[in-house]
């Protein structure tokens, strides 16, 4: 899980372009909106693009990507439960 | 007859090097346009994260305008007039790659939003909080008897008091911009001849 939780991270940074921010400056529990890494909604998209793309996770409500993208732990846990590549 | 109005300051962006009111205030040895535009952007210091986002054109147009609007005062009511030749092909190439793989399909939101000249205006309204009549155009080449009649009429018609002009032109690793900002305070004529010995330099 702590290797998937690095892999989130090291990719969020690469798709969202998140100049100046590691791996290591987001914390498992952190909030990704918001207050977090003050990402917006074309973000969202992006991270429901990245759940497709990499493994194999179709949102069909992107409404549920609220809960699912709240933190790595959050986004981790989703992906290990759903997750077909 | 109008007020006469006047070039307040100008700025050019080509081949490596920014230009300001013809004083060369940066260059680099980059050989991409994004390796360029990011040594600008730490070499002026400039803290915006939202630039890494941007697609070409918008960084562009978004270093340009930083160094011309950064220190005015009262530019609230600055108007935004762009032109280019090549409009937002270079992100529309970009965004068609994205989709052209029928097994690799995976088009990206955040390249597509800025599959339109125009948002590059929307990244500068955002930036410096203007709320202000805003138009992108496309020519064949640079324009300054288009630029020179719809600048004037914006001020002279109280549209605006100032207008930030530019010719915004990328496309791949080939790029030229020449903004100016036209109001009535400044040193340099607003006329048509003068528009084109500086986009010339």
């Amino acid at each position: 899980m702590e290797a998937l939780k690095q892999e989130l991270k090291e990719k969020i940074i690469a798709v969202l372009n998140l100049e100046d921010i590691t791996p290591a400056d987001i914390a498992n529990d952190a909030p990704l909106f918001g207050e977090g890494l003050s990402l917006d909604s074309i973000d969202a998209l992006e991270l429901i693009v990245l759940l497709d793309k990499d493994y194999g996770i179709k949102l069909t409500d992107p409404k549920e990507g609220k809960a699912i993208f709240q933190s790595i732990d959050t986004m981790a846990d989703y992906v290990t439960t759903h997750r077909t590549k | 007859m109008g007020t006469s109005l006047y070039i307040e300051n100008y700025c050019i962006i080509e081949s490596g090097k920014i230009l300001l009111d013809g004083v060369e205030v940066f260059s680099s040895d980059a050989d991409s346009f994004a390796d360029f535009s990011k040594e600008a952007l730490r070499h002026f210091t400039i803290q915006y994260p939202k630039f890494f986002k941007m697609d070409h054109l918008s960084k562009l147009a978004f270093l340009g305008s930083e160094l011309l609007l950064k220190d005015l005062s009262g530019k609230e009511n600055t108007a935004l007039l762009f032109a280019n030749a090549s409009s937002s092909l270079d992100t529309d190439i970009n965004y068609q790659s994205s989709i052209s793989d029928k097994e690799n399909y995976f088009p990206s939101p955040a390249v597509f939003v800025y599959t339109l000249p125009n948002i590059c205006l929307g990244e500068i309204s955002i930036r410096h909080q203007l709320k202000t009549e805003n138009s992108f155009f496309i020519f064949g080449a640079f324009n300054p008897e288009f630029m020179f009649g719809y600048a004037e009429n914006l001020i002279q018609t109280q549209k605006a008091q100032r207008v930030l002009c530019g010719w915004t032109e990328l496309l791949g690793d080939e790029y030229k911009a020449f903004l100016y900002v036209v109001s009535k305070d400044g040193k340099i004529a607003h006329t048509i001849e003068n528009l084109k010995a500086l986009y010339e330099n």
